[in-house]
């Protein structure tokens, strides 16, 4: 037998294997695209999906289900204001590779009743355990107040959300979770994934994808603006010109 | 009415945007100032990024001026040589604002400046206009007239070299004079926002000495000429012009401006001098409580 044979014949065995006991995971978005254009104010994704042993009989009572919706990462300088001589100004900054623009998660309990700090860790439940990298080396303390102070600003922009107890089960085999959306969401691709944990292990998960994007004039603006640069200024200039002598125009004949 | 900023990327109660437009166009036809000093703090306060804000509201105090340099170049009230002096600085100063922009931007300090311009320029200009208004409306109730300033420029002014003749101002002076003050005039425009009518209008006054007649229509003038620079320059270099608000905002103040206009005629000029003054200083005021105070979020991110 070949060499790498053998592993590869353990792993299409696993499902197999660890499969008698696993349970089935249906998860569903309630749409996969978010369009961004006039008169988008925020909106809700609905999470949801069915949860069934491997008989295929009702589950969910003997799992709990977490679903997070994760926005794409980003590299950040994260600033932070202290008082210099009577006025708050930047005073320190440290640099993120990593942060999600977009973070929210649900579960039917909280994280810290359903999984150990190290499994929170690995699958990153929890705002507390985002992997955000940051960049250079500062000291533990120091890192963690800018995480949380990371943490704390999106949550005010409603950015970051953590929902104990927003994944609802219903006739123990229909969960769901709503996850807001606000109108200041960042455009790219979201994915949504959902675990099924049981005794702090997580026995099944699965991922889906939602496109959050601008769409019609807006994009065409947004792209205008950034690849056409000098157009984009004429325009706004035409506008002000436009507007402000046409005023004046229509002013002169009241 | 929700409107959807494609590049703030948030969505906004338009009617706000509008009104906000209103509020400074109401007070850029009465007092003849571009009113951006009031647009760009509002629309931050109201959640606009300081960016996106500072870059669309020029376009609004280019709308709001147009109509008015019509007006004063019909009554002759722009000296265009002067003028265009001024433009030429207020272009070179929209460059030298825009590489300013760029590195405070990078030292992550472009906020606290832009605050503490704002609290200095505004609670100078501010607190002069309502000694002299309050002086002018002394004197006019105890009947005895001020004496009239001696209209003469600046010794600074008179000492640079190369001198031009300005006839409509009635000076002859180095154009180096104006060229500075538009410059000085166009870093403002690009780093707050604001037109700098209320800092041109003094300074052509006291500093180059012009005649008064000239002063607003030609003031107007390098207002109008200055922003649509630094729209320009903010296309091309921040990309944070949102045109959506802009329209909005410029829908507000085109109409705003008409309004106070009318009205401007009607009010008595130094009680109204008076009441500019106080809500410049009251900006001002409440920029500094801004910067003493503890910030609701004192981490701010920028992408790298």
């Amino acid at each position: 037998m070949r060499r790498w044979l053998a592993p590869l014949l353990a792993l299409l065995a696993l499902p197999l294997l660890t499969g008698a006991r696993d349970p089935i995971l249906v998860p569903e978005v309630s749409q996969h695209e978010v369009d961004l254009q006039q008169g988008f104010t925020g909106t809700e994704l609905l999470l949801f999906g069915a949860i069934l042993t491997p008989e295929g009989s009702r589950a969910a009572q003997d799992y709990d289900i977490v679903v997070v919706l994760k926005g794409p990462t980003q590299s950040i300088v994260l600033r932070e204001k202290q008082k210099v001589a009577g006025i708050w100004i930047n005073a320190a900054s440290t640099e993120f590779r990593s942060a999600p623009s977009y973070y929210a998660i649900a579960s039917t309990r909280p994280i810290a009743d359903i999984v150990d700090d190290k499994t929170a860790a690995i699958y990153e439940l929890g705002l507390k355990w985002l992997q955000l990298s940051p960049i250079g080396a500062i000291n533990p303390a120091e890192q963690v107040r800018f995480s949380e102070g990371l943490v704390d600003l999106n949550r005010h922009n409603g950015l970051y959300r953590e929902e104990e107890g927003g994944v609802k089960v219903s006739e123990q085999v229909l969960y769901q979770a709503r996850i807001g959306l606000p109108s200041r969401v960042p455009t790219g691709t979201y994915t949504a994934e959902t675990f099924a944990i049981s005794k702090g292990r997580v026995v099944a998960s699965a991922s889906s994808q939602v496109e959050v994007r601008k769409l019609g004039v807006e994009l065409a603006i947004a792209h205008f603006s950034q690849d056409y640069g000098f157009a984009y200024g004429l325009l706004a200039v035409f506008v002000s010109v436009g507007m402000g002598w046409l005023a004046g125009r229509l002013f002169a004949l009241v | 009415m929700d409107v959807y900023l494609p590049i703030a990327n948030l969505s906004v109660n338009g009617l706000i945007i509008v009104g906000l437009g209103a509020i400074t166009g109401l007070l850029s036809g009465i007092f003849g100032v571009g009113g951006g000093f009031l647009t760009t703090p509002l629309m931050i306060f109201y959640g606009i990024p300081p960016t996106v804000a500072a870059a669309s509201a020029a376009s609004q105090v280019t709308g709001a001026s147009v109509s008015g340099v019509f007006a004063h170049s019909r009554r002759s009230g722009v000296d265009y040589q002067m003028g265009s002096v001024m433009v030429a600085g207020g272009i070179l100063g929209t460059g030298i604002g825009a590489l300013l922009f760029n590195l405070l931007e990078k030292l992550g300090q472009i906020d606290t400046v832009i605050s503490i311009l704002y609290v200095v320029l505004l609670g100078s200009i501010g607190g002069l206009m309502a000694k002299e208004s309050i002086q002018a409306i002394r004197a006019e109730r105890s009947g005895v007239p001020i004496a009239a300033r001696k209209r003469r420029h600046h010794p600074m002014v008179a000492s640079l070299p190369m001198r031009w003749r300005f006839y409509r101002s009635g000076l002859y002076i180095s154009p180096l004079a104006p060229l500075l003050l538009g410059m000085g005039t166009g870093i403002l425009t690009m780093l707050m926002g604001i037109g700098g009518g209320f800092i041109l209008v003094p300074a052509m006054l006291y500093i180059l000495g012009m005649s008064a007649n000239v002063v607003v229509g030609t003031s107007l003038w390098q207002i109008l000429f200055t922003t649509m620079a630094t729209t320009m320059m903010h296309a091309l270099t921040t990309h944070a012009i949102d045109i959506v608000l802009a329209s909005l905002l410029l829908f507000g103040s085109v109409t705003g401006a008409q309004i106070g206009a009318m009205f401007s005629q009607k009010a008595n000029p130094v009680k109204l001098r008076l009441l500019l003054a106080a809500i410049v200083l009251l900006v001002a005021a409440r920029m500094a409580l801004g910067l003493g105070y503890r910030p609701d979020e004192i981490y701010t991110m920028a992408p790298l």
